[in-house]
């Protein structure tokens, strides 16, 4: 069944009552695809539409915070306005509009919304068993077909836990069993019955890959790969068929001779990674075995957005930053591995210090609900060497720079007007272990209130469990 | 094998006045030396509680005096603390510190048996290795001391733990036969460790058959003499401590009706019981607290990873200490040897969810000591204690401290590791000549 088959029923409808308006979405230099319909001469890539729509949220004034807005900038005494779900001033001594909330942020601190650029909530969610684990479809070393967000669990109560360590919009990968993992999800962390639910609207798409041990751990007695060579092989193959399927497409849609190709769900994701509408989140902990991908990048001409787990980005930080790509780390974890056995604390310092994009991540749900005290190690261990990181500064590494590995820093990430009131009051510097988030902000919208046990979202699998009484899921 | 020499001298050199000493004696020749910290906010964790600027006299490897003012004796290096906070070096706890380098290269790692049945005799003082490069990297966080074991377990009884020092030196283990640890909780998947009659069936019958083994122990080893026990002998003889309730038995337990169940056990055959993990034991504090039973946790685990710990949630720790129960904590417990460091990161957030910040530090200090049975030389800052002491160049509890002088049995550390090394070697990318390999 080729794509054109795919055009559903009311999608019909909507392009016949608005085609006029509609025009610019059959021009595929402006734009890469329409909502579950299939344009001409493209690979349809927003297959599972995002359904999200903030909730209702009141004109917001935070005033006389300490503000820490992610462009490395601390405003002392500084105030945020939120209004339409969207930060509508940042500064000091704002007027509040009529009827405003206003919150008295004396002692407190303003910060962006936290974003785990790598996560596994929902995937493999709590409680973990056979019934629940999502995350790997290590059933072959190379699966680009699947995506995370069908194994999404919205119900795991990791994403109310994260909300109270003040995440608010989270990348959910498959797993590194596999070459090619499959494409990741972003996702507001918004309570919902549906992952569509959650989908942050308008972020792109990414593709999972994995370096390394773990493919050949899986693999190496089945069939292969068993070596780091049989990794690089498998990546090269995988995009060559790719980039043979792209060009049979393309000649399709140029002459529209005969039948469609087959469509290949599979391809049709490496497709677009070729045609850069997909990014690479490469879990890659090695600086050698990063250099190796940059060469495969180049080779294929697609685009790594991120290399994750990148226990040696310390060593290659000058390289990353060539090839404007970002490494995704933690702040103190190694050993557990060999590929990890020369992680370092001051990693993300020293990235960061090469003026290469440095990134804290998670990729576990008790990391997840504590990334600014994962970002306040990574710093001190850098101001220890000498760097004089400020937390002006230090804040980028969870809000701004995975919203710009992620695609979606137009949208989110700092706090500057106009972009998605995705927002956080802390009760302390968010660089101290005794600190709490204490109200958390989506699209203008406070959805967890520390103070408040009815502004706590508890997952369903946590009703009525009798050890749980009346706690609220997110502050558990 | 090589003994970096070189690194040693120049650490030494670094340091100044104990770095001679170290090279030629590294043991005995700085630990005769005396070493007086000046001007120390001291949290003795003892008795004389915390000290607003006061000394602390280290000599022959042993905390001589505390208090205010103190003279040198001549010849002592001095330190000043300008302020800074001083703790007894801290303690982990149920780690496999010192038996795992890299837990997923195999024959770097000896924290599992690699058994079906019972292991108690798996004694990790069997395995510790003093070169392992996690110990640097521990201590130069403040970590002194580990309740080291294994992680995984064979069937019910996982084996023997020790108490090891984290200096310098040969032999780290400061007790052999600590504890012996036992694992009752279900671990999934298939078989019959699924279903919690069976796991008590052999937990009972192991002990039972450790009692009766005892007792007619000399007779079994007459010749001719017998047994007719399913364990093997070396276990039987691993749990004679724990049946004589010297030594405590280690139990990993989730639930709140399984922790009952043991505690009550505990009680009828006078075991001195430690329950390990526990992330739904704040429902059964008051009947800890009253059969004095401590706790080992990682207070971060806040969610539910199976239905043994629906309860879970991060004032378990508070909850346990108001109550009066002896808190100890685990550092990160997915990896509580590659990130002993985490320790006081766990301590410290139990403090943001309602512990009191004293009874946190004494939950890496004071607590284990006297559960591991060590508090007569380690665990706090007062005269004849072991020297393990820390300077902090901040709330030593906070995420962004560290320590800035550590101290074993009197002995500077010195403040590198393989981590150091890997930071130095690489801090300057920019500079091309000598190449990185050569620095």
């Amino acid at each position: 069944m080729g794509p054109s088959n795919r055009l559903p029923v009311w999608g019909a409808a909507a392009i016949v009552a608005l085609t006029l308006a509609l025009a610019w979405w059959l021009i595929p230099s402006l734009h890469s695809s329409s909502s579950g319909a299939q344009v001409a001469d493209q690979f349809p890539n927003d297959d599972f539409p995002s359904t999200y729509k903030p909730r209702p949220s009141k004109p917001t004034l935070i005033r006389g915070a300490t503000v820490l807005t992610a462009t490395d900038k601390e405003i002392g005494s500084g105030d945020v306005l939120i209004v339409d779900g969207k930060i509508e001033a940042v500064g000091q001594h704002l007027d509040a509009p009529q009827g405003a909330v206003v919150i008295d942020g004396k002692n407190k601190f303003v910060t962006p919304g936290i974003i785990d650029i790598h996560s596994h909530l929902g995937v493999y969610p709590s409680p973990s068993n056979e019934a629940t684990s999502d995350g790997n479809e290590a059933t072959k070393p190379s699966t680009p077909e699947v995506r995370s967000e069908n194994s999404v669990w919205p119900q795991d109560p990791g994403f109310t836990r994260a909300l109270a360590g003040g995440v608010t919009a989270m990348q959910i990968l498959p797993g590194s069993a596999n070459l090619i993992g499959g494409r990741s999800v972003v996702l507001k962390n918004v309570w919902s019955t549906t992952t569509q639910g959650m989908k942050f609207p308008g972020a792109p798409y990414d593709l999972k890959m994995a370096c390394g041990e773990n493919p050949k751990r899986v693999y190496g007695e089945k069939g292969g790969p068993q070596t780091l060579m049989g990794d690089v092989a498998g990546y090269r193959a995988a995009f060559a068929k790719a980039a043979a399927y792209r060009a049979s497409w393309r000649k399709y849609w140029k002459t529209k001779a005969g039948d469609p190709p087959d469509r290949d769900i599979g391809l049709e994701t490496l497709a677009l990674v070729l045609d850069k509408k997909i990014p690479v989140q490469m879990h890659c902990y090695r600086g050698d075995q990063m250099a190796t991908m940059i060469d495969v990048m180049h080779e294929f001409g697609f685009r790594i957005a991120a290399f994750h787990h990148a226990a040696e980005a310390y060593k290659v930080a000058d390289l990353l930053k060539k090839n404007d790509i970002c490494a995704v780390m933690w702040a103190d974890w190694w050993g557990f591995k060999m590929e990890a056995y020369d992680g370092i604390p001051e990693n993300i310092a020293m990235v960061d210090h090469a003026g290469a994009c440095a990134t804290i991540h998670s990729d576990d749900p008790i990391g997840i609900q504590r990334l600014n005290q994962e970002v306040a190690k990574a710093m001190a261990a850098g101001r220890r060497m000498g760097y004089p990181i400020t937390r002006a500064h230090a804040i980028a590494w969870m809000t701004r720079n995975p919203a710009k590995a992620l695609g979606i820093l137009d949208k989110t990430g700092t706090l500057e007007a106009g972009k998605m009131a995705d927002v956080v009051v802390w009760d302390h510097d968010p660089f101290s272990v005794y600190a709490h988030a204490e109200k958390v902000f989506i699209d203008g919208a406070l959805l967890y209130d520390r103070s408040n046990p009815k502004l706590s979202p508890r997952s369903d699998f946590e009703l009525g469990q009798e050890q749980n009484g009346h706690t609220g899921g997110a502050g558990q | 094998m090589r003994t970096p020499l070189f690194k040693l001298l120049t650490i030494g050199l670094s340091l100044c006045a104990f770095g001679g000493a170290a090279f030629a004696q590294p043991q005995d020749g700085q630990a005769r030396m005396a070493t007086l910290i000046k001007h120390a906010h001291l949290y003795t964790v003892g008795s004389a509680g915390t000290l607003n600027d006061a000394d602390v006299l280290i000599q022959s490897g042993k905390i001589v005096q505390v208090g205010a003012n103190l003279a040198a004796p001549s010849g002592a290096k001095v330190m000043d603390a300008h302020g800074k906070p001083v703790t007894p070096g801290l303690m982990v706890s149920w780690a496999p510190l010192g038996i795992n380098e890299l837990d997923l290269v195999a024959e770097t790692n000896d924290s599992a048996p690699n058994q079906s049945l019972d292991s108690a005799a798996f004694d990790v003082a069997d395995a510790i290795n003093p070169n392992s490069s996690l110990i640097p990297v521990a201590r130069i966080r403040g970590v002194t001391r580990s309740l080291t074991t294994p992680v995984d377990c064979g069937d019910v009884f996982c084996g023997t733990a020790a108490v090891i020092h984290l200096g310098q030196g040969p032999d780290l283990i400061v007790k052999r036969q600590a504890g012996v640890l036992a694992e009752l909780e279900p671990n999934g998947g298939s078989g019959q460790k699924n279903s919690r009659p069976d796991i008590w069936n052999k937990f009972r019958e192991t002990l039972d058959d450790a009692r009766e083994y005892w007792a007619q122990r000399a007779g079994y080893h007459r010749p001719g003499g017998s047994r007719d026990q399913r364990s093997n002998r070396i276990d039987l003889d691993a749990l004679g401590p724990v049946i004589q309730g010297k030594e405590p038995l280690l139990v990993h337990v989730e639930r709140a009706s399984t922790i009952r169940q043991v505690l009550q056990y505990a009680q009828t055959n006078k075991l001195k019981l430690v329950i390990m993990g526990a992330g739904e034991a704040w429902e059964v504090a008051s009947e800890l607290a009253a059969a004095h039973v401590p706790v080992v946790l990682d207070n971060d685990l806040n969610l539910p990873f199976s239905f043994s710990d629906l309860g879970a949630t991060l004032k378990n720790a508070a909850r346990l200490d108001a109550a009066g129960v002896t808190v100890v904590f685990q550092p990160q417990n997915d990896d509580p040897a590659h990130y002993a460091r985490t320790i006081t990161q766990i301590a410290g957030n139990a403090v943001a969810n309602g512990m009191k910040w004293d009874h946190a530090l004494a939950a890496i200090t004071k607590n284990p000591a006297e559960v591991w049975g060590i508090a007569d030389t380690y665990g706090t800052l007062e005269p004849g204690k072991d020297a393990d002491v820390v300077i902090w160049d901040g709330d030593p509890l906070e995420v962004t401290s560290a320590p800035t002088a550590v101290f074993i049995k009197g002995v500077a550390m010195p403040m590198t590791s393989r981590q150091t090394e890997l930071r130095d070697r690489y801090r300057d990318l920019a500079k091309k000549n000598p190449p990185h390999g050569y620095r």
